[in-house]
């Protein structure tokens, strides 16, 4: 998968939450990758988030960085 | 084994509260009241005779066969029009009305050629029937002007119309109109010249507005409508009820058998979801089930670009498990994965999840509503608590306001789309949502009080807008959001829905929809009484595909459509078991009754049960499994019955990920497209050669019954089965009925189902269980799965994929009657005379524009690809927006979409790409290329040659 495409629909998932508070956003961006996206994908956006990380809506870019983070840590 | 010619009572059951009590021939009978005199008669053993009259149409006295005395009355009265009274004291079988009787029969006979088209007995012969059970061996008076040399109209392609043995009962017209609903056929002229006409008098059946349904040739008494299969062969024998193989309708149909050919398949009047109608498709479109495109041997070949090698089973199977074993030793489990087959038997798809899961050690699992209803599942369960249907199809007999979005029911589901427009015709209001100008908006006795002719890719604005006007105008149903939803999460949706944004004035100008048409169809659905949603693919295959799903489920529950009779949220499945195979655990992220693969004591009772650990992890979905192959990080796929290369957008991307991949395994019926990507080819059995079942779109199990033997010699399950024994996994049902169990003892809302159960309800819709024993008609009644229903918030997004001045055009694509998905089955049939290439439907302003003219060849281009077909110019169209379908490989219409898709479930955005359409003289450069291969495989596969034969012929 090119990042482009990962990064549009992790972008996707983050404009549908948007419309939740912010806490309530980030939990179900998060969520929702756990949930729905295999351990390889998810690693690669939180690879991406790393890397250059350019173009992520603030939520997707959020729940990236917790992917990446230890558990407990924001 | 079914009766050929069940009982029938002559004229249709009448429910009523009130009974009434009559003797007849000296018993006494106690019948609802409304029963004709001829159905109260038969409940007591008393079989009147008959011949216009049938418990599948409403009574029509016109045989004059059925005469009765009764007390007190004038004359003989048609017992099948009269309706019996309290006290009334009938005669059936009197001197004179016997010698009335036999007179009737013997002028029928002066105008008939007096024997069977089968050439034995009396076949499906009414009339010949009752000449022989009333005596008359022949007719006394002379046979003077007929119709005997009246030509035969032969133009179906699956039964012929005699006209010399019409008797002019109607029966066939009343099947069309009452049962069918589509008004095809009529009496044309009068006394002697009356004769059935399909169409108008320049038609034949082939011409006319005639569906090919069957209900007509089912209906006639004298075999003057008769299958062709039934001429050739002779009347069937035997019986075996199953299940059809097509849509998610589910018709339980009669497979009728002469020795051990099947002669028909009959619509069986006992079927839960059918009560005995069928279409096209079902009735008659079985014969790619012996076509000779059939593989019937085990192939194999070491690369794709060698020819196929015939071998045996066992070398096969070893083959492909020394392929697979080698893949996830050297790369580990994760590069492994399988696809099930909606097509296939709950339990054939429950092997396959079982062979990913605890053999493979993945959960690389998918299916093909991945590209269909994926989004009903995630959309359905966060509101409702599961991923299911509402209702059973008879619920909406109890609708008064049906709002059909982004469904084709009488193209795509066409057998409840005949039960709907009964409800129509009975007075139900019609609310239509969809860019086409679908058949339900106008077709006969048929309209919608409103069409939202919307602009593709709005539906999420447009349903906002709709509960944005219930709320707004105080028409929501206050005490069911009180008592049976989520209060807080209410107040935050209903602060959301009313904000100004999703106002109908403020959406007008994105859908395209008139405000005051929308706060119309808003408020009929709110306040015409029970409100039933039906949806379809419209509605799931978008980049909001699953938000959508959301605010249907929202508008439901807002103004208390849930939960109750004539109500509900019902998505209308496309295939046959696509809600079986999501119900058995295809999803990469689900383990069997949509239970998240991350709860531990769910994945614990399926390690006990299977003696394995399982993954924790969601796996990979169709298109991760396809993206990670064309970076090398995916290798083997195992694929039964499904044709991705042709079903899935982006094709050219779809090829690459194949071509990347070192095994790909594929179990089929044909060589299909995916076919050509493959190193095993493992032959699949037709629904006719096995035992299973099929789950439909209303949550019904209904029996799959072995008829005959596969041609290769093995059923699906049994495949799969061989495949985990090679690979050393110890998996050995005896029958598709311990798989079964297996399932209930595994998954709660399965609890209850056997097959014995099965057969002796006839189907079982789920949950079936402890608090359910016989199953469930209607869900969420008193509470919803989950407890409390719940609103979620619905932010219309606009897809990304827009039309601009190079793709000024907006492609939506979509299904026809005759057709049924790639086509795999139906273009290996007779269908293929209605519909034998997938054609451009474009409006008349944009077909001018572009000097587009009625069946020219056009160029349909995207910015992904370009196909080349015919054009139809259709003002069913709104202008900026085209349609096609994808039943041809030929076409390969999803070289030109998108891989856009929805936002929580990939489900592909298909109803939207940006195209331009311009004339061409020449196929695409694409459909030259796959023509190619197309035909250097089947070559390569009829020669049977060998590897070496090829290449050497290859070289010289």
């Amino acid at each position: 998968m090119d990042d482009a495409k990962m990064v549009h629909q992790a972008n996707q998932i983050a404009a549908y939450f948007e419309a939740y508070p912010q806490a309530r956003a980030r939990e179900g961006v998060l969520d929702h990758l756990h949930k729905f996206w295999p351990p390889d994908k998810r690693a690669r956006l939180a690879a991406y988030l790393a890397g250059n990380g350019g173009g992520l809506h603030p939520l997707a870019a959020w729940a990236a960085a917790q992917l990446e983070a230890p558990a407990g840590q924001d | 084994m079914a009766a050929i010619r069940p009982i029938d009572y002559g004229t249709p059951e009448r429910t009523a509260e009130a009974s009434v009590s009559l003797e007849i021939d000296g018993q006494a009978v106690t019948v609802p009241e409304g029963t004709s005199v001829m159905r109260a008669a038969m409940t007591a053993g008393v079989d009147i005779p008959r011949l216009c009259a049938t418990d599948s149409l409403e009574p029509f006295g016109s045989c004059r066969l059925c005469l009765v005395e009764i007390e007190g009355r004038r004359g003989y009265p048609a017992s099948c029009t009269t309706p019996v009274e309290d006290g009334m004291v009938v005669r059936t079988a009197g001197d004179t009305v016997r010698r009335l009787r036999r007179n009737v029969v013997e002028l029928y006979l002066t105008d008939h050629p007096g024997t069977s088209v089968t050439g034995e007995g009396h076949g499906d012969d009414e009339l010949l029937a009752m000449a022989a059970r009333l005596g008359v061996e022949a007719s006394r008076y002379p046979s003077a002007r007929n119709h005997q040399t009246a030509a035969v109209d032969d133009s179906n392609p699956y039964f012929r119309f005699d006209p010399s043995r019409c008797i002019v009962c109607s029966r066939c017209v009343r099947a069309c109109n009452e049962i069918q609903g589509t008004f095809a056929l009529t009496v044309d002229g009068h006394g002697f010249a009356s004769m059935i006409s399909a169409g108008t008098g320049e038609d034949d059946f082939l011409s006319s507005e005639c569906v090919s349904c069957g209900a007509c040739v089912q209906a006639c008494p004298t075999e003057a409508l008769e299958e062709k299969t039934v001429i050739e062969a002779g009347a069937p024998e035997r019986a075996v009820v199953t299940t059809c193989a097509y849509c998610g309708v589910g018709c339980s149909f009669q497979a009728e058998l002469r020795g051990d050919r099947i002669v028909r398949m009959v619509p069986y009047r006992h079927g839960q979801a059918n009560h005995g109608h069928s279409c096209v498709k079902g009735r008659f479109a079985w014969g790619y089930t012996n076509h000779p495109d059939r593989i019937t041997r085990p192939m194999i070949r070491e690369r794709i670009t060698d020819a196929w090698r015939e071998v045996s089973w066992d070398e096969a199977i070893g083959f492909a498990a020394e392929r697979l074993n080698g893949l996830r030793e050297r790369h580990g489990p994760g590069v492994l994965g399988a696809i099930t087959s909606s097509r296939c038997t709950n339990e054939e798809t429950f092997l396959v999840q079982k062979l990913a899961r605890a053999v493979f050690g993945t959960n690389n699992v998918d299916t093909c509503a991945r590209v269909c209803h994926s989004p009903t599942g995630y959309g359905l369960k966060n509101t409702f608590g599961t991923s299911a249907g509402t209702q059973d199809f008879d619920s909406v007999q109890s609708a008064d306001v049906v709002l059909v979005i982004g469904a084709n029911p009488t193209d795509a589901h066409p057998v409840f789309a005949s039960q709907l427009k009964r409800r129509l015709r009975a007075g139900a209001r019609l609310i239509v949502v969809d860019p086409r100008a679908i058949d339900l908006v106008r077709s006969p006795h048929v309209a919608a009080d409103y069409h939202l002719q919307l602009r593709p890719g709005t539906n999420v604005a447009l349903v906002n807008a709709l509960a944005h006007t219930v709320i707004a105008e105080g028409l929501e149903d206050a005490g069911f959001i009180r008592t049976r939803c989520e209060t807080d999460e209410y107040a935050a949706w209903r602060e959301f829905i009313l904000r100004p944004e999703n106002a109908p004035e403020a959406v007008e100008a994105v859908t395209g929809v008139p405000a005051a048409t929308l706060r119309a169809a808003a408020r009929l659905y709110a306040t015409g009484g029970n409100a039933a949603i039906y949806y379809g693919l419209g509605v799931t295959e978008h980049s909001q595909g699953s938000t959508m799903v959301m605010g249907m489920a929202n508008l439901a529950m807002a103004t208390g459509n849930i939960g109750r009779e004539g109500v509900g949220v019902n998505p209308l499945r496309g295939q046959n078991n696509v809600q079986g195979s999501c119900d058995m655990g295809s999803f990469p992220h689900e383990l069997p009754g949509y239970r998240h693969i991350a709860d531990e004591g769910v994945r614990g009772i399926f390690e006990r049960e299977w003696g394995v650990t399982l993954d924790t992890e969601p796996g990979m979905r169709i298109p991760n499994m396809i993206d990670a192959a064309t970076g090398g990080a995916f290798k083997g796929l195992y694929i039964q019955g499904e044709d991705i290369l042709q079903s899935d957008p982006n094709v050219r991307h779809i090829a690459a990920g194949l071509e990347g991949m070192e095994c790909v395994i594929i179990q089929d019926l044909f060589l299909n497209e995916t076919a050509r990507y493959a190193h095993v080819f493992l032959p699949g059995s037709t629904f006719l050669e096995k035992d299973g079942t099929f789950t439909n779109a209303e949550r019904r199990i209904n029996r799959v019954r072995k008829i005959s033997e596969a041609p290769a010699g093995m059923a699906d399950w049994e495949i799969t089965q061989a495949l985990a024994q090679a690979l050393g996994y110890p998996m050995h049902y005896r029958h598709p009925g311990e798989i079964m169990d297996e399932i209930a003892r595994t998954t709660p809302t399965f609890a209850g189902v056997s097959f014995e159960k099965i057969d002796e309800l006839g189907s079982i819709q789920w949950p079936c269980n402890e608090a359910h024993p016989e199953g469930t008609r209607v869900m969420h009644v008193g509470e919803f799965v989950r407890g409390l229903g719940r609103f979620l918030l619905t932010p219309y997004v606009a897809t990304d994929e827009r039309a601009n001045r190079r793709f000024p055009l907006l492609l939506t694509t979509g299904r026809i009657l005759s057709q049924y998905n790639v086509g795999t089955q139906t273009r290996r049939t007779d269908n293929r005379v209605w519909h034998d290439e997938d054609i451009l439907e474009i409006h008349p302003e944009d077909a001018e524009t572009r000097g587009i003219r009625e069946g020219m060849r056009v160029r349909l281009a995207s910015r992904i690809g370009e196909t080349t077909l015919h054009a139809h110019i259709s003002p069913r169209m709104m202008p900026g927006v085209v349609y096609t379908t994808f039943h041809f490989p030929e076409t390969a219409t999803n070289v030109v979409t998108t891989e856009f898709s929805d936002w929580a479930t990939e489900c592909p955005e298909y109803k939207v790409t940006a195209v331009e359409v311009a004339p061409s003289h020449t196929l695409s450069e694409w459909q030259y290329s796959q023509a190619q291969a197309r035909e250097r495989q089947q070559r390569v596969t009829h020669e049977e040659s060998t590897t070496e034969e090829v290449t050497a012929r290859e070289r010289a």
